[in-house]
């Protein structure tokens, strides 16, 4: 499948393009011909519910998922690499960490418990950019106070456990662009944190890519965040892209039936009624052939469950839909 | 709104002035009288050397809940709302102050019979750990009813068929456990069970958190409509804006073991005075808005409080008398109270979209029927 | 056996995948799931029948001497050969596992009631009677079971039921650690404080809620800790202070031949090997009931 680039058609190559990407571990197929682009200094969320598939597209591009675990098909190029699913172990230690890099989602959990703050930072350093001790000690006091840690020259001999959640992320992101990275995955970042926090980090990691002209693949299950914080936006049910395209529009006027249903769901300060598509995800023995929403879907045909629509363009977006809202 | 619900800054009635004047149906169902919880912990104090500090979890909080009230009680981790319910729930004894349930205090109601614990029934944030993985979804309906008598044996089948149709569950999960259940569904069994007492109060821990929103959103309405069916007092513990002004007629804003805003959901919401409620309300998530100047730095330890207002460490808003005193809980206008000395006016809400005042409306058509696989 | 009852229990079917396939093949049964455990049962089982029909399936009498056969080879008389008294090492085998298995389900037996009420009593009380209930507990897990064993032999006297009594108290040590760390485990799950809030009398929460959790992995222990039980009686009846000669026991007969292993290996080799056979197969059918039983495990899947 050819998946145009929405945003930055005609521009350079884009930074990332992930096609036909499907992903089985035993008999689940966990992604299910995932395509999506993203260009250089472009920021993209990837949203949906549980069991969509987000973690794991962010997982299989840093590497983390072993070819005995799961098996990969389809393609994810980055650069000029042509596959990353194809790299050895000695390739990805050429990547992960230095142009593909990482925020967890539960930073006190990613965090080494037995080191230091500074230590995990100067050992990245070293190890990664090949930094004397002196230098990287004073690269990581930079790096520190870069995102927001005040008192960083104290922080630096601190274990993680003295730390607050917010702080803990900041060192995650700390250690996570010491090396300028490329391309910055955030799976998350924040879900684990109070709402004031939260707004802290966002903030804090947007402001950080767009200085070192970085992009960004961030893992939401706030639509609202990600209409704040994204550029683009790839709405994923059940290892499904459903729709996909400017977060803007996609939002603002959602096309797929499950994204529509999926903004509906979100919860404002002021909402009146919510209207929640009923019952649950199914479970993956029990997955349609086609579409895997049509067993929700308000709008379904009796093809949907049979045949799956394909990912097209239409208008200012992707969408896999047979029946989909009509255009404005 | 006619009637101050909430928080009433008024000198609480003489503790203990009895029975006569007020009949115990006017009563507030709880009322919390300058609750103190402290709690004593150990710190390293140089090597080998701990010191012994005492902790205020609540520091004077005052609220009442009465009858047929929906409350939402919203704070960040950290701002004492679960000690709050445990001195509600009399799972622990204030310090200091007074938690009273229809005027008598907690302890002893809940010392002298089984009426309080069947009225006042409790929805926890993990509901999965809340019930035990070794009974089956009927015994667990089952066990309340049984124990508060509400029926024979003989009659359990028929009301735990009708719980679980109540909260939108299928008949063939009765027989099933815990662990065989999805997220929502436990949560939804956890809710069977809390009103299978036929509770008139119910409390709720974050009881829609970290659920999926189409699950949410199917748990909300569900709330929504046994909170109209039942007449249920409700309070509900969150951290979600969202969740407080979709559920609750009524909110209470807590930071570092206080109270610092109480009124009306729409109406704090649209226009809060209290600057850490605005930071709140501002940090909130929304479509499409620049993320806005989060608040700076972090909930300071309680056991090195600021001397004065404990939010003026992070307060945009601060001046030199906030240093100097803490404020306390003051009405500002009908129904609403906050504890601020230079609470925010209307005029500092451009930005704020006004939020009609909204009657819950008339249920939801989805109605949390769900059903999941 | 417990083992029959585990899959049939609902909760050890994932069932949120069971309702899913309802219309697909049943999930594989437990014993094409695990062959091993299945053999393991078999083996068990063969032993369990052989001790209930010990007279009808012994070729001879096991306490019968025969000058003529001694120290017989195996061969066709005598599948198993003969020892020095001339009395069937097959027979005394078969006779045996009668012993083995009693002395080590009834043993086990009381060790796991003596732990589970030390165990409990130190879970569910506080203050000094906890700290009490500690030390006695750690005073006995201070001695190894052998031990410990040999030491209560020595006071109450040899034979079988001195054996049993002697292995059960020996193991009440170890069944109460698990259960007291079960019921701290157990004690402070939201369920308990839910229980409590509903104001569920004390008693009939430990009845109802604790019990029952810590009541099934005891059972998981007593599958386990039945082949050490057959260890330890063996150990002591091998050192001579057990069980009294002329009993066919495993042990015993260890001991008895180890003079002549150089010219009559079978008198030690063939009880040695019953009593290796019979330990690895219930050490395999633990190990499946502990996998097929535990929550943490299960939940992983």
């Amino acid at each position: 499948m050819n998946a145009p680039d929405l945003v930055a058609a005609g521009d350079a190559a884009p930074l990332l393009a992930i096609e036909g990407l499907t992903l089985e571990r035993g008999r689940s197929r966990i992604l299910d011909g995932v395509s999506l682009t993203l260009g250089r200094g472009e920021t993209l969320a990837l949203v949906g519910e549980s069991g969509a598939g987000k973690s794991t597209i962010a997982f299989a591009l840093m590497g983390l998922i072993g070819k005995s675990e799961a098996k990969i098909a389809g393609r994810m190029r980055f650069d000029e690499v042509d596959d990353l699913a194809s790299l050895d172990e000695r390739g990805w230690g050429r990547l992960r960490g230095r142009r593909i890099a990482m925020v967890f989602q539960d930073a006190g959990a990613a965090l080494d418990p037995c080191y230091t703050v500074g230590g995990q930072l100067v050992s990245v350093l070293r190890r990664q950019l090949g930094l004397g001790r002196a230098k990287a000690r004073e690269r990581a006091l930079e790096l520190l106070e870069g995102v927001g840690i005040n008192d960083a020259e104290a922080r630096l001999s601190a274990y993680p456990h003295e730390l607050s959640g917010g702080m803990q992320q900041r060192v995650m992101v700390a250690i996570a662009l010491a090396c300028n990275p490329e391309l910055l995955l955030a799976d998350e970042p924040t879900s684990a944190l109070d709402v004031t926090i939260q707004a802290q980090i966002i903030r804090l990691i947007l402001t950080e890519i767009r200085a070192r002209g970085a992009s960004c693949v961030f893992v939401l299950h706030d639509l609202a965040l990600a209409s704040q914080s994204c550029d683009k936006i790839v709405v994923l049910y059940a290892g499904q892209v459903m729709e996909a395209g400017p977060s803007r529009g996609i939002l603002e006027r959602p096309r797929h039936p499950y994204t529509r249903l999926l903004k509906s769901c979100v919860l404002e300060i002021g909402t009146e009624t919510l209207d929640p598509p009923e019952g649950g995800v199914p479970s993956y023995g029990d997955m349609p052939k086609g579409c895997r929403f049509a067993t929700r879907c308000p709008n379904a045909l009796s093809r949907c469950l049979a045949e799956r629509p394909a990912l097209a363009a239409d208008g200012d977006r992707l969408i896999a839909c047979f029946n989909p809202e009509p255009r404005p | 709104m006619t009637e101050p619900l909430l928080g009433d800054a008024v000198p609480a009635a003489a503790p203990g002035a009895g029975s006569n004047g007020i009949a115990a149906s006017d009563r507030p169902v709880f009322e919390l009288l300058d609750v103190e919880k402290r709690f004593a912990v150990s710190r390293p104090a140089g090597f080998l050397k701990r010191e012994k500090r005492s902790l205020a979890a609540l520091d004077g909080v005052r609220l009442t809940v009465r009858r047929g009230a929906s409350i939402a009680l919203v704070g960040e981790s950290g701002s004492g709302k679960s000690t709050l319910l445990r001195v509600l729930l009399g799972l622990a004894e204030p310090s200091d102050g007074k938690a009273l349930y229809f005027g008598q205090p907690v302890n002893e109601v809940r010392a002298q019979s089984r009426d309080f614990a069947r009225s006042v029934a409790m929805i926890y944030q993990d509901a999965r750990a809340s019930l035990d993985p070794r009974m089956t979804v009927t015994a667990l309906i089952a066990e309340p009813l049984l124990h508060f008598g509400l029926c024979g044996r003989e009659a359990v089948g028929e009301r735990v068929a009708a719980l679980l149709s109540r909260v939108g569950l299928p008949a063939e999960i009765a027989e099933r456990y815990p662990a065989a259940l999805s997220g929502g569904q436990v949560r939804r069994v956890a809710i069977a069970r809390a009103l299978a007492a036929e509770p008139t109060v119910l409390i709720a821990d974050e009881a829609v958190s970290g659920l999926d929103v189409s699950t949410q959103a199917q748990l909300l309405n569900l709330l929504r409509r046994l909170k109209r069916e039942m007449g249920l007092t409700l309070l509900f513990i969150t951290h979600d804006l969202g969740v407080a002004s979709y559920l609750c007629e009524e909110i209470a804003i807590m930071y570092l073991g206080r109270i610092v805003e109480t009124g009306p959901t729409d109406a704090v919401l649209s226009a809060p005075a209290h600057p850490y409620s605005r930071a709140l309300r501002h940090a909130a998530p929304e479509f499409f808005a620049p993320i806005t100047d989060p608040l700076e730095g972090e909930i300071p330890s309680p056991l090195d409080l600021p001397t004065g207002c404990r939010f003026a460490s992070r307060c945009p808003r601060v001046e030199e008398d906030c240093l100097t005193a803490e404020p306390i809980l003051a009405p500002i206008a009908p129904g609403r109270t906050v504890a601020c000395r230079h609470p925010l006016d209307a005029e500092d809400h451009p930005a704020l979209p006004q939020i009609t005042a909204s009657a819950p409306a008339a249920g939801s058509p989805a109605g949390g029927a769900g059903v999941s696989a | 056996m417990a083992v029959g009852e585990a899959s049939l229990d609902p909760s050890t079917v994932p069932a949120g995948k069971a309702a899913a396939r309802a219309k697909k093949p049943r999930r594989k049964s437990l014993f094409l799931r695990r062959p091993f455990f299945s053999l393991a049962l078999l083996v068990a089982l063969g032993f369990v029948l052989c001790a209930v029909f010990a007279p009808f399936i012994a070729p001879y009498d096991p306490t019968a001497q025969s000058i003529e056969a001694m120290m017989a080879p195996p061969g066709p008389d005598h599948l198993l050969g003969t020892d020095s008294f001339g009395k069937d090492i097959l027979s005394r085998i078969i006779f045996g596992a009668r012993y083995a298995l009693t002395i080590g389900i009834v043993a086990v037996l009381i060790g796991a009631g003596g732990g589970l009420v030390l165990g409990l009593a130190a879970g569910l009380s506080t203050g000094w009677l906890e700290w009490a209930l500690m030390r006695l507990i750690d005073s006995i897990l201070a001695l190894p079971s052998l031990i410990l064993a040999i030491a209560i032999i020595a006071i109450l006297g040899q034979g079988v039921d001195k054996v049993i009594l002697a292995v059960g108290i020996s193991l009440v040590g170890p069944f109460s650690r698990t259960v007291r760390s079960d019921v701290l485990q157990v004690k402070t799950q939201l369920f308990i404080e839910a229980a409590h809030l509903m104001s569920i009398p004390r008693l009939t929460v430990i009845r109802r809620h604790i019990l029952p959790n810590v009541f099934f992995p005891l059972l998981v222990q007593i599958t386990v800790r039945i082949s050490e039980a057959i260890l330890v009686s063996s150990s002591l009846s091998f050192l001579g202070i057990g069980v009294t000669p002329p009993t066919p026991d495993w042990g015993l007969m260890i001991a008895e031949g180890r003079g002549f292993v150089s010219f009559a290996p079978w008198m030690s080799g063939m009880p040695g090997m019953a009593l290796a056979i019979l330990l690895v197969a219930l050490a395999i059918v633990g190990d499946a009931v502990r996998e097929e039983f535990d929550p943490k495990l299960k939940r992983a899947q």
